[in-house]
Formats: C-alpha cells, sequence, structure tokens
C-alpha cells in the first residue's frame, strides 16, 4: 500500500502567508508538465512494486491545470504504476477556480473522487489580509457547487488565529462550514513563516499575532464545535465525517511509502526520505538531463522511531507500545515507556489497550510532549 | 672539571623575555626575530605565530608563555637566543612572573601611539626585582599616530635608561629589529651557574600533551642533564628516567645533554598531572644538590567560582581534566564542593574574569567538557559571634546570620592611567563602584593617573569592560591588594518555585541589592526556557522576598501541519528543541540552562 502526491508549482497570486514552494509563472506549465511525466518514469521503483491506494495532486494549485492535463498526468501514473482500481484520488482547487463547468468535468471526466477546496475563511476582511483571490461569496458558491457537482468527499480549509478574527468570527467560520455538510475539515492556526508577506509585516508591527491564550480558545472552540457537528477530529488539525479522513494524508502518519512528484515534492520509502529541489527552473534542467535532482536521508533505527513517535501521537490511532517493542525492540520500549511517565501523570497522555494517545489537554502542547519522548 | 667547549657555550647563550602592555606587540615582535633568525621560514610563517592555542589566536591576545629558542650569529659568532613572549593582560601576569624566573633579560616593549601603560610598569617592576637587563623598545614607529618623543620621556621617567637606550622600532616592517638583536646580545648577560655543580634546574611551565604525556619546561641553573639519567623532583620527591630531553625550537628538539643557562624540557614518564609543580627544582638522584632553587610565590586567585559538569557522572572526568589544565595554568587553583543544585563540582580560584572564561573555553575544547559556571565571587572574611574567622569562598559558605559578627571584604588599590579628557566618566564609575579617589598625578599634561581605594568584588564583574568603552580603550589598569575592611553585605538568593538555587546566590553589597535582585530576576526571566507550568522567579535577602518575575506555562505548543513534505523538517525542529533541553540542569522541577548561571555576568 503505498500514494502518490504531486505537486502542481503554480499559484495565479501569492498568498501572504504561503511558504510552500510555487510560482506564478505560469507560462512554465507545459514544460514542467513534461518533467513530471518523467520523474514518474524515474520514480517507477522507489515503492518496490507497491500497489498505489492514494493519490494526491496538491500544491501551488492544481486547479490551474485543464482537464487534459490533468487526464494526462494521472493516466501517466496509471500506466506506470499499479493503481487500486478504489484508490482514492484528491485533487486540490481554489475556489476562483472553481467554476460550474470545470467541477463538471472534474467529476464526469477524471477519475478524481476527492476534493479539497482552499477555503480559509468566509470573512473578506480576512481573504484580503491572507491576499487571497476569491471572497465570502465566491467561496460560498464554490462549496455548493462542488456538491452539486456530485463529489460526495469534499473537505475545505480554514485558517484561524488570523489578526483581527474575532473568536464570534471563528465561530460563525465554522457553523458555515459545517452548514455545507462539508466531509472534512483541516483547520490550521495561522503561522508566520520567515519570508513571507505576512511575517514581513509583523516584522514591521503593522499586524499584531494573536496572543497565545486567544488562539488556544479558538482551537478549543473548533474541536468543540465539530465535535458537536458530528466530526471526528483524526489528527491535530484533520476533522472528518464517519468514514472520510483522508486516506492519502493518513498513510503520511502510518508510515506508508509515497512518492512526490515535482519541485520540493518528497518520498519515503521506509529506508529513506528524500526531496526534490524547490525550483521548478532547476527541477526542469536537472530532470531533463539526467542529473540528480533530489537531496536523500538515510533513516536510521532511531530517526525511524522520532519519526513514528512525531507522527503518531499527532493522530486519534496513538502510538502502539506493542508495534515498538516489535519493530524497535526491548530497550525503545523500556525507554519510551519511562519517558511517558510524567506525560502520564500529569493527564497529558493516556494509555489505553497498550496505545499511548495525547489527551485533550496534551493534544495542545503535542511538540512540547514528542520532542521530549524523542530518543536522543 | 668544565671542559672548555661548555664554558663557551655559556658564555653564547642569552636568555630574555619580552613584556609590555597588552596588545603593544610583543608577539609580532617575537614574529620579526623568528624571521630574522631564520627559525621560522616565509613558508610557515603566520601573525603572531607563537600564540598557538586556537583561542589565543581568536582573540588575537596571548594567554601563555611561550619559550623558543633561536640561532643567532653576529660577527662571526653563533648565539642561542631563548626568548619568552608573555601575555600583557593583567590576568595573565603570573605566566610573566615564571618567565621572568628563566631569564637574565627582558625586552620592555612600549607602543609609541600609546604611551606606558598600567601593566608595562607592573611588569617592568617584576623584572627589576629580578635584575633583569632592561632594553626598551618603542615599538609601532610606523603608525602615523606614534608620538615618539612623549613617549621616549616617559620611558626615561620609568626606567631611568638614556635618551640614546630606547630603540626606536616597528614589528610590523622590521625597522629596528637588527639593533634589537644586537643589543640582546651586547647587553643581557649571559646565563650565570656553575656547569661542574650538582644538577639544579627549576620547572617553570608544563603541559599535556594526550600523545606523549606531560612535557616540563625548565631553566638549568646549575649542572648540566643527560638523556637517561635518573633525575628526582625535589619538591614531590618522586624520581624519574629522563627518557627525553630537548630545546624549544618551534618544535621540541630532543638533546642529549642540557648545560648550566639552557632552558629546555623533559618528558619523564610522569603518570600523573598532580606530580609535576611548577616552581619545582629537579637535580640528579646520584648527587642531588643542597638545596631547592626558591621557586614562585604562590598565586593569590582574586575570583571564585564553581565548576559543575553538566552531567554528573563526568565529575572524575572534570577532576582529571582541571589537573591536567593545571599543568599548563599554574595561577589556576580548585577544591571539590558540593552545592544542592548542582552535585559535587568544585570551587575554582580565577587571577581574573578573563582568566576564568578562558579556563571554561580551554575545558570545553581541550577536554571536551560540558561544563557549569557558577556566578563568580571574590573571598570573603567572616567573622562568627564566637570570635573566629573564616575564610568565605562561597556564599554558601557562609555562617548563620545568628552566628555571624561581621563581614570583611577584601579591597585594592586601583591605578587608572588615562587622558585627562576621560577622568569625569571614569571617576564616576570608580565612585559608583565604591570607590575613594585617592591620588591624582599629572603625568603629562593630558595623562593622568588616578588611584582608588575600592572594593575588588567592584571591579570583579563588568569594571575592565566599562573603563574600556569608557575611555574608548586609552584607559589602563592595574591593581594590587590592600587588605580586608568591614563590609554591609549580604546574601542575595534565588529562588525557583520557592526552592533555592544555592549556585545562584551571591554575596552583594546591600546598596546593590535591590537593584541587582531585579535584574537578575529579569535575565533569568529571559533565560529560562517555558515550561508546562508557571515559573516563579525570586530574589530573597534571608526570608524577605526582594524581586519576582514569573515565566508563564506553555500553554499551546503544537504544529499546524505535519504532511508528507513537513516530516524531515519538523523532526529535526523538534530534535532540536530536545538537544536544547539536554544542556540543562533539573533544579526541583524547573529546567535550567547552563547559561542561567552566568546570568549575573551578562546583565549590563
Ligand atoms: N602598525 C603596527 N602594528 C603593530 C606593530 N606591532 C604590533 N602591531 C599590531 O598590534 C596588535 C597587537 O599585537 P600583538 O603582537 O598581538 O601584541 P601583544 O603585545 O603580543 O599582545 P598580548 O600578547 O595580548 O598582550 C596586532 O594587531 C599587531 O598587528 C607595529 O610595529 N606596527
Ligand atoms: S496558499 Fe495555496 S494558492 Fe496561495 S500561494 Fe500558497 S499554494 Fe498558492
Ligand atoms: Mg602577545
Amino acid at each position: 500500500m503505498a500514494g502518490i502526491y504531486v505537486h502542481i508549482p503554480f499559484c495565479r497570486k501569492q498568498c501572504s502567508y504561503c511558504d510552500f514552494y510555487k510560482s506564478t509563472l505560469l507560462e512554465n506549465k507545459k514544460t514542467l508538465l513534461v518533467s513530471l511525466m518523467k520523474e514518474l518514469d524515474h520514480k517507477a521503483n522507489y515503492l518496490e512494486g507497491d500497489r498505489i491506494e492514494t493519490i494526491y495532486i496538491g500544491g501551488g494549485t492544481p486547479s490551474v491545470l485543464s482537464i487534459e492535463e490533468i487526464n494526462l498526468l494521472l493516466s501517466k501514473i496509471s500506466a506506470v504504476y499499479k493503481v487500486s482500481d478504489k484508490a482514492e484520488i484528491t485533487f486540490e482547487a481554489n475556489p476562483d477556480d472553481l467554476n460550474k463547468t470545470y467541477l463538471e468535468r472534474l467529476y464526469n471526466n477524471t477519475v478524481i473522487n476527492r476534493l479539497s477546496i482552499g477555503i480559509q475563511s468566509f470573512i473578506d476582511r480576512d481573504l484580503r489580509l491572507l491576499n487571497r483571490r476569491h471572497d465570502s461569496t465566491k467561496a460560498k458558491h464554490a462549496i455548493r457547487d462542488t456538491l452539486k457537482a456530485g463529489f460526495s468527499d469534499v473537505s475545505i480549509d480554514l485558517i484561524y488565529s488570523i489578526p483581527g478574527m474575532s473568536m464570534d468570527e471563528w465561530i460563525c467560520n465554522l457553523n458555515t462550514a459545517f452548514s455545507f455538510n462539508i466531509h472534512h475539515l483541516s483547520a490550521y492556526f495561522l503561522t508566520f513563516e520567515p519570508g513571507t508577506c505576512i511575517y514581513g509585516k509583523l516584522k514591521n508591527k503593522e499586524i499584531d499575532q494573536v496572543k497565545e491564550e486567544q488562539s488556544l480558545e479558538q482551537y478549543k472552540k473548533l474541536i468543540e464545535i465539530a465535535e458537536k457537528a458530528g466530526y471526528i477530529q483524526y489528527e491535530i488539525s484533520n476533522f472528518s465525517l464517519p468514514g472520510h479522513l483522508s486516506k492519502h494524508n493518513s498513510g503520511y502518519w502510518s508510515g506508508k511509502k509515497y512518492i512526490g512528484i515535482g519541485p520540493s515534492a518528497h518520498s519515503y520509502n521506509i529506508k529513506t526520505r528524500q526531496w526534490n529541489v524547490s525550483d521548478n527552473a532547476e527541477y526542469i534542467m536537472k530532470i531533463n538531463q539526467n542529473r540528480t535532482y533530489f537531496e536523500m536521508e538515510h533513516l536510521n533505527l532511531k530517526t525511524r522511531f522520532n519519526e513514528y513517535i512525531m507522527t503518531g501521537l499527532r493522530t486519534k490511532w496513538g502510538i502502539d507500545l506493542k508495534e515498538i517493542e516489535k519493530k524497535f525492540g526491548t530497550e525503545f520500549y523500556r525507554l519510551i515507556i519511562n519517558k511517558a511517565l510524567p506525560f502520564l501523570k500529569n493527564n497529558d497522555i493516556e494509555e489505553k489497550e497498550n496505545h499511548y494517545f495525547l489527551t485533550s489537554k496534551g493534544i495542545f502542547i503535542a511538540d512540547y510532549i514528542i520532542s521530549a519522548m524523542f530518543l536522543d | 672539571m668544565p671542559s672548555k667547549e661548555e664554558d663557551r657555550c655559556m658564555e653564547n647563550i642569552r636568555n630574555f623575555c619580552i613584556i609590555a602592555h597588552i596588545d603593544h606587540g610583543k608577539s609580532t615582535l617575537a614574529d620579526r626575530m623568528l624571521l630574522t633568525t631564520h627559525t621560522l621560514s616565509e613558508r610557515d610563517f603566520k601573525d603572531q605565530v607563537l600564540d598557538n592555542m586556537d583561542l589565543e589566536r581568536e582573540r588575537g591576545i596571548t594567554i601563555k608563555s611561550h619559550a623558543v629558542q633561536m640561532d643567532f650569529i653576529l660577527e662571526g659568532k653563533k648565539y642561542i637566543l631563548n626568548l619568552i613572549d608573555t601575555p600583557g593582560h593583567v590576568d595573565f601576569s603570573y605566566e610573566v612572573s615564571r618567565s621572568i624566573a628563566a631569564c637574565e633579560g627582558a625586552l620592555l616593549v612600549v607602543d609609541a601611539t600609546q604611551g606606558v601603560q598600567a601593566q608595562t610598569i607592573s611588569n617592568l617592576y617584576q623584572a627589576i626585582d629580578h635584575n633583569l637587563e632592561i632594553i626598551p623598545v618603542l615599538n609601532k614607529m610606523d603608525m602615523p599616530s606614534a608620538m615618539p618623543d612623549e613617549v621616549r620621556d616617559q620611558i626615561i621617567d620609568l626606567t631611568g635608561c638614556s635618551r640614546e637606550d630606547i630603540i626606536e622600532a616597528s614589528a610590523k616592517t622590521g625597522y629596528g629589529i637588527d639593533r634589537i638583536m644586537k643589543e640582546i646580545v651586547r647587553k643581557i648577560p649571559p646565563p650565570k651557574g656553575d656547569p661542574a655543580a650538582p644538577l639544579q634546574a627549576l620547572i617553570f611551565d608544563s603541559v599535556f600533551n594526550s600523545f606523549r604525556g606531560i612535557f616540563a619546561y625548565f631553566k638549568v641553573f646549575n649542572g648540566e642533564i643527560r638523556k637517561g639519567e635518573k633525575v628526582k623532583f625535589v619538591a614531590t620527591g618522586r624520581i624519574y628516567d629522563a627518557d627525553e630531553i630537548g630545546v624549544l625550537k618551534i618544535k621540541f628538539q630532543p638533546r642529549d645533554v642540557l648545560y648550566a643557562g639552557d632552558v629546555g624540557y623533559i618528558i619523564s614518564g610522569i603518570k600523573s598531572a598532580r606530580e609535576v609543580k611548577v616552581g619545582d627544582t629537579i637535580t640528579h638522584v646520584s648527587r642531588p644538590c643542597d638545596k631547592a632553587i626558591t621557586g614562585f610565590e604562590e598565586v593569590k586567585p582574586m575570583v571564585f567560582a564553581g565548576i559543575y559538569p553538566v552531567d554528573a557522572d563526568d565529575y572524575e572526568e572534570l577532576r582529571a581534566s582541571l589537573e591536567k589544565l593545571q599543568l599548563n595554568d599554574a595561577s589556576l587553583s580548585f577544591v571539590p564542593e558540593s552545592s544542592a543544585a548542582l552535585g559535587f563540582g568544585f570551587r575554582c580560584g580565577f587571577l581574573g574574569l578573563l582568566h576564568m572564561e578562558i579556563v571554561q573555553e580551554r575545558l570545553d575544547r581541550e577536554f571536551d567538557m560540558d561544563i557549569i559556571n557558577t556566578v563568580p565571587n571574590v573571598s570573603f572574611k567572616a567573622y562568627t559571634t564566637k570570635g573566629e574567622m573564616i575564610d568565605v569562598h562561597n556564599p554558601s559558605g557562609m555562617p548563620e546570620p545568628a552566628n555571624l559578627d561581621y563581614i570583611e571584604e577584601p579591597y585594592i588599590i586601583a591605578q587608572v592611567i588615562c587622558r585627562s579628557e576621560n577622568v569625569g566618566p571614569i571617576m564616576t564609575l570608580c565612585i559608583d563602584k565604591r570607590g575613594t579617589l585617592k591620588n591624582q598625578l599629572y603625568l603629562t599634561s593630558n595623562r593622568i593617573e588616578l588611584t582608588f581605594d575600592m572594593p575588588l568584588s567592584e571591579i570583579v564583574f563588568d569594571f575592565y569592560d566599562k573603563l574600556k568603552s569608557i575611555s574608548k580603550g586609552y584607559a589602563s589598569f592595574d591593581y594590587h591588594m590592600s587588605g580586608y575592611r568591614k563590609a554591609d553585605l549580604v546574601r542575595l538568593d534565588m529562588l525557583l518555585n520557592g526552592e533555592m538555587v544555592d549556585a545562584l546566590s551571591s554575596l552583594i553589597h546591600r546598596s546593590h541589592a535591590y537593584n541587582f535582585g531585579r535584574r537578575v530576576c529579569e535575565k533569568l526571566k529571559e533565560l529560562i526556557h517555558r515550561q508546562q507550568f508557571d515559573i516563579a522567579i525570586q530574589a530573597a535577602i534571608g526570608s524577605k522576598i526582594i524581586a519576582r518575575e514569573t515565566v508563564k506555562a506553555v500553554r499551546k505548543d503544537v504544529t499546524a501541519k505535519c504532511y508528507g513534505g513537513d516530516i524531515t523538517r519538523k523532526r529535526k525542529l523538534l530534535e532540536k528543541q530536545k538537544k536544547g533541553k539536554k544542556r540543562m540542569r533539573q533544579i526541583g522541577t524547573v529546567e535550567v540552562p547552563q547559561s542561567a548561571f552566568l546570568a549575573v555576568l551578562k546583565m549590563d
């Protein structure tokens, strides 16, 4: 069981908070697509013949692709890899690209069966600060039309702790989202990544970061409202109706292999992780000249263990102590039990059926706990 | 009977050191001499080549004395010149005093742009005390800002030499070097000593080498020493085979025999660092000398601080490292102590703050020790109500208030030489540091020597740096102890979540306590990382809390996104977070970073 991620490194406009690799020079789209196809060939053996259960076309903005281009990619994948009939195939889209015709064709003329829409907020002030291309009306229409087109697995992204966002506004955003009966929600608090436009505004004191206390309250509210609305929190920032969690993303957290195609994309096959160059021109050139276009790290036992702890604890499945003993040995098993003690005592972690989970309290300081549980 | 050959040999030796105030160009002058005498080829040359410790090169200062032998031919005769380059910083003056004991002459270097400074004077007096022949050198003559006439007058005033004795030079361009070389041969007397007498050699330095063991550096005063002979170290009474002896060229150069007047090294299968005492005398087992050479004055540490291993298991290794370091730094002293907060460690005595910093760095670099350094303090005398006197090197060593009659603190006489335009701010600084002006002397129309009476504890922290910055580097400073005086001191304790951290306590004058306590609290707040609970930081005198800060608990520490492309970066980030924690010391439930123990030093 494995996954394929394809990175479409183009956006029509640069959002103020975003530090993903992407370019606004859409004219390179055609050449890049050719390189993506080549990389799909190169990576044919990386997954050691595992069947592909999930495909995720993300970005950047995949919705800059035409239906024909999407199909070119997807058919290439099917040609090179063994793709399961029941594969989950997700497509990321921006609301401003989701007009009715595009949506209908996505649904009817491609094998895509899951859509993830970058809504971020239903408040125009927020959307302007984030420098998004859509407004709140467009956001609502996009969700409505996606569902109307027939998609039965629809996810949206929301951002909270945006400077100026009140608690009431956040609650309102959540209620609006759930009122559409979307199947899945990913909600992130706004982070200020160095190099982004909003980071500069923060440094220039044009805006203030939302206070930690307030951000925490909004997170708590998110968990509370999502649960009331019948959504399951299956990861720190991910909520879904039963049966609608993202299989692809869950793969990342349960150590499934994946390949990442395209500039800046990462791949993993248990023994190694590797990541492609984050530059379209360099990527295209290196692929064409058959030069190395990625960096790689070999994962030793300790690193694999730390990654297991990090990804596992973030999910509702927690970490499996039996599995730790089996995969990493008694020594590691013993160590983790010791390291967990203070957190168990403090009710930040709980143990159920040989698994450790973050409690509803521990979840707020997940990083603090995870780093303390790491082996050095 | 000594042969004629050997007689002549001694006649051709010159042992001399280069002394000066800091940065006046000693090491650069040594460079120049090494090049002129072809001891070093142009190819192997680098600036201040004798400053071979990384720390010396990074900081651009000499920390250790360095001995090196050169051959020099004058008027067809070959001379052996043993040069010792010395440090100029006041904290390393003990290095100078030991070097002087191995010499018959000294080059007194004075920077022509700066003139006579505090350590010019103090180092000169040491040299005169040992009857060294002084050759004054007016260095940096190539600089446009040189003031040869003025500085020449200062030198004449100081040494009583005649105008013609002063050699104008530039260690940078090489100007004057020939004359310096000639005068070394002509003016400095060859070593005295009887080559036929029983062996008497003074150990003036030593160094630990991880491949070859312990090297002891010595000067032969009388007799001769041959490779393979059985020798005795008088003070320790231990007997060794002289496995290897030799002279200190740029590299060690083995010899079969060294005679009276020679400076050299010995490797003799010495097992532990404790067996070598700088100042000890080497003699023969078969024909020992009557009495040992007078060694060196015990150094009196000025500043004390605790050094603890970060990892308690490293205590023994820390001890071994300190012993090895002590070989090469005879002014370092240490005794075991323990702290409730830090466990077992050592109370170390230093000659000053720079010395402390250097020891800390050398432990890290040369011995790979991860250490915690506590707040430094001077030593006090505590008198109990029973009339007992206790030397207190550590705030926790202070008797209970009920048993304490009074405390005395050390005072110094401080000499500051500065420009007249800086007198105002320097006076303010000294008075702020509880100093009183004793004397004010115009050296020239715009150079003044100020004499202050002040408590040593006040100069321990940041006095030197402040003086430097106020005077833009032009003021120099020297001091000597003048005795103990009653003082109104209090012990300022720091509490973390109500628990006293003995390693953070300090003894401080009552008038500074409130301000100081508040600033330590603020600094600790900056340095202590947030944890899962609030951390109260308090400063207290006895049971009275005088300042308080709180490090708020971590309420939210969670990354939003952790997808396929984030895992590597995220893991590395958290591993780094983890590493940071490793270098912390657990005090009660609070994790305290190493740096916090020196917080008080980092306040401005
Ligand atoms: N222009 C000029 N600069 C010099 C001369 N001699 C030394 N310097 C410079 O002065 C600075 C200090 O020189 P050092 O030789 O390190 O001085 P030092 O006396 O050995 O210093 P410490 O050992 O730290 O006391 C360096 O930057 C040298 O390059 C000189 O004759 N002319
Ligand atoms: S947030 Fe999405 S649409 Fe905006 S710049 Fe980033 S990748 Fe492009
Ligand atoms: Mg020097």
